[in-house]
């Protein structure tokens, strides 16, 4: 038996209808229609990482480079899916407070890139400039965050209120805290 | 962007299937076929998505370890074995791209990706002859600082621009595919070829054809291994120039070595050359010089690009280099 049950994907926790269009991507189906403008088109062929969004909790990629079709099924978390119950996420009150961003534009795909780049870092994903492989707990430094955060520009040149605000955000997160008294004590 | 019909595949028995309409792709992480297909470079009629199938990465008896297809490069960087038995690997991943990109990117999508060079992509206005066979090549006598110096032609003079492939091609790993008429493997040093007269052939893959996995034998002295690469800014950027090396010294003397070279060609390139002059000499600066040197012997410059040469054997010395200092101070 056939079934007609309509292809979906959930989108900051909304189940959604894919688009019939195969040709369209992660991005424009955000933007252009579920009106979620804050995801950002900035060059539209992954080269800037301004549309970066997450997928199944915290994998970041490039919803420009995504065609929708092809998360079915998925949970998609763009930067309106951040802030809970009318409060900033902490990361966004970050870059607040240690001017992460100038313009603006560039700051939906740092925000979830740093998640992103945060659960990486926790999981013990090496980086380019991570010197030792064995290591499973990577230490977090502004090399690291740099490094990992490469893939996301910002033209007004805001990176260090970025790498201050990350920075920040992994001081005050509970597993960083939890983790911290085994890495301090030697 | 040209219309298509989507399908996905549940194995890879469904996939080859689909796979073998004329017109279709096989769609992986889509970081570069969506974008080839946005220039209109590509333009398959299906795009078949394989992204969901085999993503396991696991050691199988006889110790070699099996990489499934659709293994994002991120878990493939991250796997305790690809870091603890081949460093060489997980670097060249992490060198590669941006961390969202190295999440959706799949392992064979990465080994198919195509080349970047800017006429190749220029699809209206640029005369290419891996995209339209026959019609000349306009980065011959163009802005080709980022293109090949060793194993070029008239035809194509495009660069490869994995950086994975390269520590890929100095493990001698195996490519297992199938097709409609069964499966086979290929070693990665024959599955993509030198441009000759038909660039638009990029490798040994039959139409139709899928990867469905990675093999790597096991190389103990793979466990010293490094990747090394030399791009226009700190992150981010293809490289012009990459080297991937594993060193084995036995009181001072070179015992074995792999050596390949990325950015240099048209396919990862496996120094053989520097390696058959490596093997039994002092490890130290000299040797590793006349190594790369003879390796280099065979490369041409175009207008552009002549510092590679130059870069190409500064490269080779400094990740040898490293490697053997690294050597010394464990013994």
């Amino acid at each position: 038996m056939q079934s007609t049950v309509i292809p979906t994907l959930t989108v900051n926790g909304a189940e959604v209808a894919l688009p019939g269009d195969p040709r369209v991507s992660l991005l424009d189906f955000l933007r252009e229609h579920l009106q979620l403008s804050g995801t950002k088109k900035g060059c539209d062929q992954g080269a800037c990482g301004a549309c970066t969004v997450l997928v199944d909790g915290e994998k970041r990629i490039l919803s420009c480079l995504a065609l929708a079709v092809q998360y079915q099924g998925r949970a998609i978390t763009s930067v309106e899916g951040l802030a809970q119950e009318g409060k900033l996420h902490p990361l966004q009150q970050a870059f607040i407070e240690h001017d992460g961003f100038q313009c603006g534009y560039c700051t939906p795909g740092q925000l979830c890139s740093a998640l992103g780049m945060a659960a990486e870092l926790r999981r013990g994903v090496p980086s380019y400039v991570t010197v030792d492989l064995s290591e499973q707990d990577i230490a977090f430094s502004s090399d690291e965050v740099r490094e990992r955060m490469s893939g996301n520009l910002c033209r007004c040149g805001a990176y260090n209120g970025i790498v201050a605000a990350l920075t920040e955000h992994h001081a005050a997160s509970p597993q960083h805290a939890q983790r911290q008294p085994a890495g301090e004590t030697s | 962007m040209t219309p298509f019909t989507f399908a996905r595949a549940h194995d890879a028995h469904e996939a080859v299937r689909l796979g073998a309409a004329a017109g279709s792709k096989y769609l992986g992480g889509g970081t570069n076929l969506v974008d080839l297909m946005r220039e209109s470079v590509e333009q398959p009629s299906t795009l078949v998505d394989v992204s969901g199938l085999s993503a396991g990465i696991e050691e199988r008896p006889g110790g070699s370890l099996w990489i499934g297809a659709a293994a994002s490069n991120t878990a493939l960087a991250e796997h305790r074995i690809v870091r603890a038995r081949f460093p060489l690997l997980s670097r060249a991943i992490a060198a590669g791209a941006s961390g969202q990109i190295r999440n959706m990117a799949t392992v064979a999508g990465n080994i198919l990706q195509r080349t970047r060079c800017t006429y190749f992509y220029d699809q209206a206005g640029s005369r290419c002859n891996k995209r339209q066979p026959g019609q000349g090549c306009d980065a011959l006598d163009g802005a080709n600082r980022n293109h090949a110096v060793l194993g070029a032609s008239s035809a194509c003079v495009a660069t490869h621009p994995s950086d994975m492939c390269v520590a890929l091609a100095a493990l001698d790993a195996v490519v297992h595919l199938e097709g409609s008429n069964g499966a086979r493997c290929v070693p990665f040093l024959d599955f993509h070829l030198l441009p000759e007269d038909h660039p638009e052939r990029e490798t040994v893959m039959q139409p139709g054809e899928l990867i469905t996995a990675i093999e790597l034998q096991p190389l103990p002295m793979a466990a010293h291994s490094s990747y090394r690469k030399v791009r226009d800014r700190a992150s981010y950027a293809f490289a012009l120039v990459s080297a991937a090396a594993a060193l084995d010294i036995e009181d001072g003397v070179v015992k074995d070595v792999r050596l390949a070279l990325g950015g240099v060609a048209h396919k990862p390139w496996r120094a053989r050359i520097a390696e058959d002059a490596l093997r039994g000499r002092p490890a130290g600066f000299a040797a590793f010089e006349a190594a790369a040197a003879a390796e280099l012997l065979a490369a041409r410059p175009l207008r552009d690009n002549g510092f590679k040469i130059e870069l190409a054997q500064r490269t080779v010395v400094a990740v040898l280099g490293s490697l053997a200092a690294r050597s010394a101070a464990r013994s």
